[in-house]
Order: C-alpha cells, then sequence, then structure tokens
C-alpha cells in the first residue's frame, strides 16, 4: 500500500517538478538574455525586504487567526456563522487591486476612518503607504483563509474524544492545552508557510501600498526582468533565488512541526463540549468579521453604480464570466486529483518533503512560469490549439497549494486510523477509496476544491500573458476597464466578481460553513 | 459539364473578394481592441477598403507588445505591431524584429520633427500632472513648484522599473534637472503618496480620492470632459515644458502578409483611423482628421515647450536613470 502511494506521490511529483521546471529552463536557455545584470547590493536590499514583510505578514495573519479560529469552533450555533465563513473564502479570489481598493476605502487617505477622524475633529487617521499598510493588506488577504484551514482541523478531531473529554470533566482550559493547542501546532508551520509565500509573492499590493521603491520584493525584482529589461534568463534565475530563500524559511518552519498528538480526520465539528466565555468569542468573532467585511463592502458599496445594470447584460462580460467559470471549475477539479496524490503520498512517505513541495508554485511567479510555457508553446508550433488547455494546467498549479493545504493533513489522519483496517479487510486501490476515504474525507475534499476554484477565479497572471486572443477572463476584463479609465465599470465588475465567488463559497462544505450534517 | 463546373467554381474563386490567405493579424494593447475603443470602428473601415481580413490580437500594454514579439522571435503569429512607444523605439529596433516602414512622414502632424524610417507614429500626447479640482484649490504651477512645494497636495507616481508613465517622469525630471535630478528626486519624495506598478492603479487611486495629483496624460481630462460630462479633473501645464508619449506602429519583417501591413501602414494615417483615435483612444491624432476635434479638446492643455529626449538616450541611461531614482527614493 506504501508503495502504491508512493509512485501515485512520485507521478504527481513529476509533474509538478516538470510544469514548473520546464519554463524556467526555456528561458534560461532562450538565449534572450539582455545586457544588463541586477546589482548585488540591491538584490541583498530587495530580499531583504520580501523576507520582513512576508514574515510579519504571516506571523500577523496566523496569529491573529488563531484565537479567531479557536471561538468559531467553540460557537457552531452562532447565528450566521456559515455565511460569515462564506465571506471569509471571498478574499482569495479578489484580485490584488481590488483588494487595494477595499482597504484603501476603509484605512485610506479619503477612507472611511479618516473621514470618521475628520467628522470628530481628531488629528489626520496616519496614513498607510509603507510596510504597515503592506502587512495590513496581507493580513487582510490571509487571516480569512488562515482561519478557514484552522477551523477545518479544529473541526476534524473525532467525536470519541469529545466523548472521553467529557468523562473526564476536562474544563475549558483542559481542552484548549490537551486538544486544540495540540491540533492547533500541528497544522501551524504549514499555514504558516503557506502564508508566508503568498506574501513573498505579493506585487500589486507590496508596489501599491509601499509608498516607494523602499518597498520592493524580489517578485517586483522579477517582473521588472521580464518585463521592461526583457531579460527571461534572469527573471528565471531570481524566480529561483526566490523559490530557494522560501523553501529554506518553510523547511525551517517545517522543522518546529510537532507530531501529531491528538487523533484528527474524520471529525464532523460535532461533539465539542460547550465551554468559554461566550461573550469573549463573540467579540474575537465580531472584531474579526469587522476587520474582513469592512473592505469587502467598500468594494461593494463602489461597485453599485450606474454602470452595474448594464453590465450585467453586457454579452462581453458574459463570456468572461463563462471563460472564468470553466477555467476556475477545469482547474479546481484537475487541482483537486493532483493534491490527492500528493497528500496519498506523504502519508507514506516523508512527510515534510511533500508538505513543502506542494507548497513551491506559490513562489515560482506566475507571470514567469506563464512566459515560460508561452515561449515553449511557440517553439514546438502548438501555440494555436494548446493555449486554452496550458491556461487551465498552470491555474492547476496554483490551486495546488491551497488543496494540498486541506488534503495532506486530512489523509494523513485518515491513513492513521483506516490502514489496519483497510488491510484487514484486503479493500485497496479504487474500492478503497470509494468505500473507506472517499466518504470519510468528502468535507476536506469539497474545502479543498472550493479554495482551489477560487483562486483560479482570481488569477490574472497567467490570463495576462496567454490573453489577448478571444481569452477574456473576469478579473483580466476588470483590468482592461481600469486600463482606459473606466474605473467604474472596474468596480462594478469587482461586484461581479465577488457574486461569482460567493457563489461558489456557498458549495464550499456545509459543515466547514458551520452547519453540521449528520 | 465537369469541365463547365470547374470554369465556374474558378470564376467564383477569383471573384471572391476575401481569399483565405488575405488575413493582417495586428498586435496591440487591449483598450485599443476593446468594444470602447478604436479597434472595432478601424478594423471596419480598414476590410472595406482592402477587402481583407483585419484580425487583432491584443496584450497588456506597449512593453507586453514588444516582449510577446521576442518571445515568438523568428516566426511571429502578427504581421504589425501596432501600440509601442517612443521611448520602447530604441530597444524595438536592437531586436531586429521590424522592417521599414516605406511610408511617407508629410502627413505626419506632431509638436516634433519624425524622420524614423521603421516606426511610424499614429497618435500622441504629453505627459502631465492631472489634478482633482476639488482637493486642490492650488495647485503647482511649474514642475519646481511641484518639487519644492513640500507637503501640500500629495501626488501617485507610477514606478520607471514596470510601467511607461514611470519612465516619462524620469526623463522629464533628467531632462529639467540634469545632474540635479537625484536632488529633486529626493524633494519630490516628501509629495509622493505612493509608487504603483502601472498607470492603472495610479489612476485608480486617484479617481478614489487617495491624493489630489497624478502622473498622466494632457488628454486625460477629455474623458470625463466628454464621457462623463465633468470638469472635476484637470492637466497642469509647466512652463519647464512636458515630455512626449507617441505612440508607433511597425510592420515584422517576418510579417505573413507584407503588402497588407504596408495597407495598412498608409491608412492608418488617413482620416478612416485617425478620426477614431481623440475619444476612442483619448489620445492626440497623429494625422489629419476628418471632422475638427471636439470642442472639449480646446480645453485641454497645450504644452508650450516639448521636452524631446533621443530614444537612443533614453536606452542608454534608463539603467542608471533608475539606479539614481531608487537611490533618491529609498534614502
Amino acid at each position: 500500500m506504501r508503495q502504491r502511494r508512493r509512485l501515485i506521490g512520485a507521478v504527481a511529483l513529476v509533474l509538478l517538478i516538470g510544469l514548473l521546471g520546464a519554463p524556467l529552463l526555456a528561458l534560461l536557455t532562450a538565449g534572450l538574455d539582455g545586457r544588463e545584470v541586477a546589482a548585488g547590493a540591491y538584490l541583498w536590499d530587495v530580499t531583504r525586504f520580501t523576507l520582513l514583510q512576508a514574515g510579519l505578514s504571516a506571523a500577523l495573519s496566523v496569529g491573529l487567526a488563531v484565537p479567531v479560529a479557536l471561538a468559531l469552533a467553540h460557537r457552531p450555533d452562532l447565528p450566521g456563522r456559515r455565511l460569515l465563513l462564506r465571506l471569509f473564502a471571498m478574499p482569495m479570489a479578489l484580485p490584488a487591486l481590488v483588494g487595494v481598493t477595499g482597504i484603501v476605502g476603509i484605512y485610506g487617505q479619503a477612507g472611511l476612518l479618516s473621514e470618521l477622524a475628520g467628522w470628530f475633529e481628531l488629528t489626520r487617521f496616519p496614513s498607510i503607504y509603507g510596510l504597515a499598510g503592506i502587512v495590513l493588506a496581507h493580513v487582510f488577504y490571509n487571516l480569512p483563509l488562515a482561519t478557514l484551514l484552522l477551523l477545518a482541523r479544529l473541526e476534524a478531531t473525532p467525536v470519541e474524544t469529545w466523548r472521553i473529554a467529557v468523562a473526564l470533566g476536562l474544563g475549558a482550559r483542559d481542552i484548549l492545552r490537551f486538544i486544540d493547542l495540540p491540533a492547533i501546532r500541528e497544522v501551524l508551520p504549514r499555514i504558516l508557510s503557506l502564508v508566508f509565500m503568498l506574501a513573498v509573492a505579493s506585487f500589486t499590493i507590496v508596489l501599491t501600498l509601499g509608498g516607494g521603491p523602499g518597498a520592493t520584493t524580489l517578485e517586483v525584482a522579477i517582473y521588472q526582468a521580464l518585463r521592461f529589461d526583457f531579460d527571461p534568463g534572469l527573471a528565471a534565475r531570481l524566480a529561483i533565488l526566490q523559490v530557494a530563500v522560501s523553501l529554506l524559511v518553510a523547511f525551517a518552519a517545517g522543522r518546529s512541526a510537532v507530531p501529531m498528538l491528538v487523533e484528527a480526520g474524520t471529525g464532523k465539528g460535532r461533539g465539542r463540549p460547550q465551554a468559554g466565555s461566550r461573550w469573549r468569542d463573540g467579540a474575537i468573532i465580531g472584531l474579526a468579521a469587522v476587520f474582513v467585511l469592512g473592505p469587502l463592502a467598500a468594494v461593494v458599496a463602489g461597485g453599485l453604480s450606474r454602470s452595474l445594470p448594464s453590465l450585467l447584460v453586457d454579452p462581453l462580460v458574459m463570456r468572461a464570466l463563462a471563460t472564468s467559470l470553466v477555467i476556475g471549475i477545469a482547474a479546481a477539479c484537475l487541482g483537486l486529483i493532483a493534491a490527492y496524490a500528493l497528500a496519498l503520498a506523504a502519508a507514506a512517505g516523508p512527510a515534510r518533503f511533500y508538505d513543502v513541495v506542494s507548497l513551491v508554485t506559490l513562489v515560482v511567479p506566475s507571470v514567469v512560469i506563464a512566459a515560460g510555457w508561452y515561449l515553449l508553446a511557440h517553439r514546438l508550433g502548438v501555440a494555436g490549439w494548446a493555449t486554452a488547455p496550458l491556461v487551465v494546467l498552470l491555474n492547476v498549479l496554483m490551486a495546488i497549494p491551497y488543496a494540498a493545504s486541506v488534503l495532506i493533513p486530512a489523509v494523513r489522519a485518515l491513513a492513521e486510523r483506516q490502514d489496519r483496517l483497510a488491510v484487514s479487510l484486503g479493500l485497496t486501490g479504487w474500492r478503497r477509496f470509494r468505500l473507506i476515504d472517499g466518504p470519510l474525507l468528502k468535507r476536506q475534499m469539497a474545502l479543498a476544491f472550493g479554495l482551489a476554484g477560487l483562486v483560479s477565479l482570481g488569477d490574472l497572471g497567467i490570463i495576462a500573458i496567454f490573453g489577448g486572443d478571444g481569452l477574456v477572463t473576469l478579473p483580466l476584463l476588470l483590468y482592461q476597464r481600469l486600463g482606459s479609465y473606466r474605473t467604474g465599470d472596474a468596480d462594478a465588475l469587482a461586484l461581479v466578481l465577488m457574486a461569482l465567488t460567493l457563489a461558489l463559497a456557498w458549495m464550499l462544505p456545509r459543515s466547514v460553513a458551520g452547519d453540521p450534517t449528520p | 459539364m465537369l469541365r463547365f463546373l470547374l470554369t465556374a467554381a474558378l470564376l467564383a474563386w477569383s471573384c471572391l473578394p476575401v481569399r483565405a490567405g488575405d488575413t493582417l493579424t495586428v498586435l496591440t494593447y487591449e483598450s485599443f481592441t476593446a468594444d470602447w475603443g478604436p479597434g472595432p470602428a478601424i478594423e471596419r473601415a480598414f476590410e472595406a477598403e482592402c477587402g481583407c481580413d483585419l484580425k487583432w490580437v491584443a496584450v497588456g500594454d506597449g512593453v507586453a507588445i514588444l516582449n510577446r514579439l521576442k518571445l515568438e522571435g523568428d516566426a511571429p503569429t502578427a504581421d504589425l505591431a501596432l501600440g509601442l512607444d517612443n521611448n520602447l523605439i530604441a530597444e524595438a529596433r536592437a531586436s531586429g524584429l521590424f522592417a521599414r516602414h516605406g511610408q511617407s512622414l508629410k502627413g505626419l502632424k506632431l509638436p516634433v520633427a519624425w524622420t524614423d524610417d521603421t516606426f511610424l507614429p499614429f497618435d500622441y500626447a504629453h505627459f502631465a500632472v492631472v489634478y482633482d479640482r476639488e482637493k486642490l484649490a492650488d495647485p503647482p504651477r511649474s514642475l519646481q513648484a511641484l518639487v519644492d512645494g513640500g507637503g501640500a497636495g500629495k501626488i501617485v507616481i507610477e514606478d520607471p522599473r514596470t510601467s511607461t508613465p514611470g519612465l516619462g517622469l524620469l526623463i522629464w525630471i533628467k531632462a529639467v534637472y540634469g545632474d540635479k535630478a537625484d536632488e529633486a528626486w529626493t524633494k519630490l519624495r516628501r509629495r509622493v503618496l505612493t509608487v504603483t506598478p502601472g498607470w492603472s492603479e495610479a489612476y485608480a487611486l486617484f479617481t478614489k480620492g487617495e491624493a489630489p495629483m497624478v502622473l498622466s496624460y494632457t488628454t486625460s481630462p477629455a474623458y470625463h470632459l466628454i464621457a462623463e460630462k465633468s470638469d472635476r479633473y484637470a492637466a497642469l501645464d509647466f512652463p519647464e515644458g512636458h515630455p512626449l508619449q507617441i505612440e508607433v506602429a511597425a510592420k515584422l519583417a517576418k510579417a505573413k502578409s507584407p503588402a497588407l501591413a504596408d495597407k495598412f501602414l498608409a491608412f492608418m494615417l488617413s482620416p478612416g483611423f485617425q478620426d477614431q483615435i481623440p475619444t476612442q483612444n483619448w489620445m492626440l491624432p497623429a494625422a489629419t482628421t476628418s471632422q475638427p476635434l471636439p470642442p472639449e479638446f480646446e480645453q485641454l492643455v497645450t504644452p508650450a515647450k516639448t521636452l524631446d529626449l533621443a530614444p537612443g538616450d533614453v536606452a542608454a541611461n534608463r539603467r542608471a536613470w533608475t539606479d539614481e531614482w531608487l537611490k533618491a527614493m529609498s534614502r
């Protein structure tokens, strides 16, 4: 069984590395190198700032997500909880610029808080442009994601554990210490690495809210190398540097991982004894809700413009909507399969290795991968028909880290619980999946699918390289309108995109969204 | 009977105005071919004139056009590139991907002389600081006032490492301040709210009210005047002069339909093309239009002085100037 899992994992790994490595190689050997070489001191500064802002963003996003996830786990019956969790999935699919306008709508120079400060004749609200703004935006994007992932783990604690806890008469403090914190510590390194890598690869947020070139990340240098300096070789080398730096940090974080102390994987968020302060939980959830929903509301308010009704019947918009949906769903299906394969391998092999590898695509800039594949497709003479499949495939790559973040811990926990049973019953392969793993993983699969779909829905990097021949997604359309003065249209399209996101978030598993099903 | 059918088929074939091979593929930027852009009308007009099929392929912007052509190398999918600009010309020429246009330059109406034999202009505008009249009662009236003016009235600028307007401002400061450019940047820095990766982000922040000034074009207010009937935004006329963005087109050396590409370049300077530029592309036409410009264009700023740097100078010094900017702005 382990061998078969390793084989599946090896296949997935080879595909993953091939899809990432081939374009990098193509760019490195294309003979398109520019004349200039990036200065060492500049690169050093840029790398340092990248690590600083990514470290801060990860620590704050995840650190703040822990109490929020705990509070949500304590209150499965909180009114509006299900809606809130679905709204928490929305920032994932928002293009960075839309998120930035939402943030600015609340915290900016002309934002709500500034206006309130003026209303009460207080001193000006401090400017967010700089490190503060970057971290604020990253927390806005990643606190909800970290919360969803932590909550998925907290709710996986099986009913049996809770029965024992009740039988032993554990109080709130003991439950936290012996059940919840070990569960959190088990997934924390992975979630920290995920958010860290997302922040490393951040580009629009860093430049737009950074206030000046003092805030420059490696991703900016990569983009510069690929665009203005057109030095694909340098872009590929910088991308490799970014991967190396991120992997070092991720492995270091992985070293601190604590072996599992609590059984996990098949709980349904049920059976937890009531404990803890209702008021404190309510306050924490309320604060998190205001923090995440504020900028989202600003985007909604901006989108309710005069152009909204006409956009809703615009055939171009409808076509982009359909294109986005098809790409998102196709990428989510394939991403789910790939992540499941990696999770199977992780359950059998060196778990930390697969953990980290499944995150790598986050820090290989999608523009670099897309440019490399464009070059390859063109050289091989398949650019015509290969465009759409490549767009989907590269979106799959981007979706894998999210889906794997849900599936790797779940599959590992399941393997420990069910392997002996399966062996004794002689169940293997597809039959085992259909009879044992599939039904038990239904919720995690749905969450992984939803996250994967959401992240492809918001893609701009891949489509920007491959688009142009009639292949237009909703985020690309939004950017096009913005590029020709139509800010009002762009705001309204952001609203359409949010509605689509919410529709997809509705498909997230019911129990993760706070509605335990029997 | 067979002979008759064959003859009829041949006759029909020769009468068809469009043969399968008669397609002109033009690589351009997205806002040009969008529904609301000049592309659709230009396509109709050109197809009626040439009896061929015009196909647009659109990417993000001028830099993306050049990069896609470099990625495609010897086997371009397009016959013609439309939407490079004057500051990209040196690099585009060095790529060796383009052929001479062979067009007469007599009909050109540009604020500067144009002699390039490969890159043919189709529209232009000056870079300018656009300001919000509702937020700024007393805007800076010169580049010097903008640079020296202290903290009141912030500006959003674009990054010269990633965008052409950013490069435009770099050239502007260099042309006016020369060796003292780094000092000027150090002073201007106090006024800069933030530096965005591209024009879209900067203009979005500006129209959201984040800052009362933005680096854009002299023609930007025309959009608000005509499409939104609003005179809230206006460009500032700086006596030191303004640098120019000239958008150009060029034929690919490896074009599959070179004759059609030549036809298109000639058409580009005719009213059939130029009429669409002012109110669809929001730039100034590079040649004669059939009608005078809309009256709103008279309200636009026309800089008395144009700062004209040779494309070669810009290409040769871009890296050094960018480094100087980086140092001054990160200090």
